[in-house]
């Protein structure tokens, strides 16, 4: 791990700016900052979302876990529960059909000149971040918490090694991508 | 170099680089790709203006204050990294309207700068709710094989769906 390097806090701002420099030439290349390809992906009627995500999560997968084996990474997996995980994921998918960006597709888009995701959607998020932020020391306490499984992994869940799940996974993913572009789409 | 000037690269490259991209945002950085806690840090940011330090008292901001982290640069920088692609294969155009939106409910803008807004805003409290989006769950959550991020984003999906038919085959 270069611990050294992750404590230098200026240096760590620069190299944020160029992987946020990196990714958003990755979208917007990809064609995921346009509201059409979004909202063909939730129609049904466009793969090129689910296409991106898959694929990244094979190489990320593969790669993450072989660097963790090395001792060259750490995870850092996020803990869920029913009401936050369930109830937060379907209000998201709303907003996500009703805008048509996701908060990092969204800032793609302005970069390539959308201006409804400039005045529109950006400002729609930053109040939506600010009225869960007035929302969240009730909602912690009675909701967010139901069901809550903590930040456990598929690994941990199904107590076998990650490559167990990883190259099932990625054969099934692949051959889903393979399927969707035999078929058409 | 005519790839860098391209405009529109196959969807399975766009996902090889971006998983590339998050080996090194963990290896050099020691941090997942996320997008939606920079929107939330900048509220409370706007917030400071009105109120001043009382937001820091806030539980949420303890817990995500309101500056600039590594996560706001990256978001960022994704403005700017889209820029310079739209730049380069000369597909940077203001548009108001988006083209799927316009064949079915016309190219004023007033309407589609509302349904942003308030699909905005419910984005804001979703991602904020789930505690991630679909960079911070759909992408860095799902690699790591999180069981949190799988749930999250099979119902951003599955709510994104409904939606979508609702809005493009019910009203409009």
């Amino acid at each position: 791990m270069l611990t050294k390097l992750h404590s230098k806090s200026k240096l760590q701002l620069f190299l944020a700016l160029l992987a946020g420099i990196l990714f958003g030439f990755f979208l917007q290349k990809g064609g995921v900052s346009n509201y059409n390809i979004i909202l063909g992906q939730l129609l049904l009627t466009d793969f090129t979302v689910i296409k991106i995500i898959l694929t990244a999560i094979v190489v990320g997968m593969i790669g993450i876990y072989g660097m963790k084996s090395l001792g060259l990474v750490e995870l850092h997996p996020k803990s869920g529960s029913f009401g936050k995980s369930v109830v937060g994921g379907l209000i998201f998918g709303l907003g996500f059909a009703t805008l048509g960006y996701c908060p990092g597709t969204i800032s793609a888009a302005v970069g390539q000149g959308n201006l409804d995701a400039l005045i529109g959607g950006i400002i729609g998020i930053i109040i939506g971040a600010a009225i869960f932020a007035q929302w969240y020391p009730k909602l912690n306490k009675k909701f967010l918490h139901l069901g809550d499984f903590g930040d456990i992994r598929f690994p941990g869940l199904l107590k076998v090694n990650a490559w167990i799940v990883i190259i099932p996974l990625s054969v099934i993913i692949i051959g889903f991508l393979y399927w969707l572009e035999s078929a058409g789409y | 170099m005519d790839w860098l000037f391209m405009t529109k690269w196959s969807p399975y490259a766009v996902g090889i680089a971006i998983g590339i991209m998050s080996w090194l945002t963990f290896y050099l950085s020691n941090k997942p790709i996320g997008c939606s806690t920079a929107f939330a840090r900048t509220s409370g940011m706007i917030e400071k203006l009105f109120i001043g330090r009382k937001v820091d008292e806030k539980e949420y901001f303890k817990k995500f204050p309101a500056k600039i982290d590594w996560e706001w640069m990256f978001v960022f920088g994704i403005i700017i990294g889209s820029f310079i692609s739209a730049q380069l294969s000369g597909s940077f155009e203001a548009v108001m309207v988006p083209q799927l939106w316009a064949n079915t409910f016309g190219s004023s803008a007033i309407p589609r700068l509302l349904v942003a807004l308030i699909g905005g805003i419910l984005m804001g409290i979703g991602s904020r709710w789930a505690g991630g989006c679909t960079s911070g769950h759909g992408i860095s959550g799902t690699l790591q094989l999180t069981v949190s991020s799988w749930i999250s984003v099979i119902f951003f999906f599955i709510g994104g769906i409904i939606m979508a038919q609702i809005i493009f085959n019910v009203i409009g």
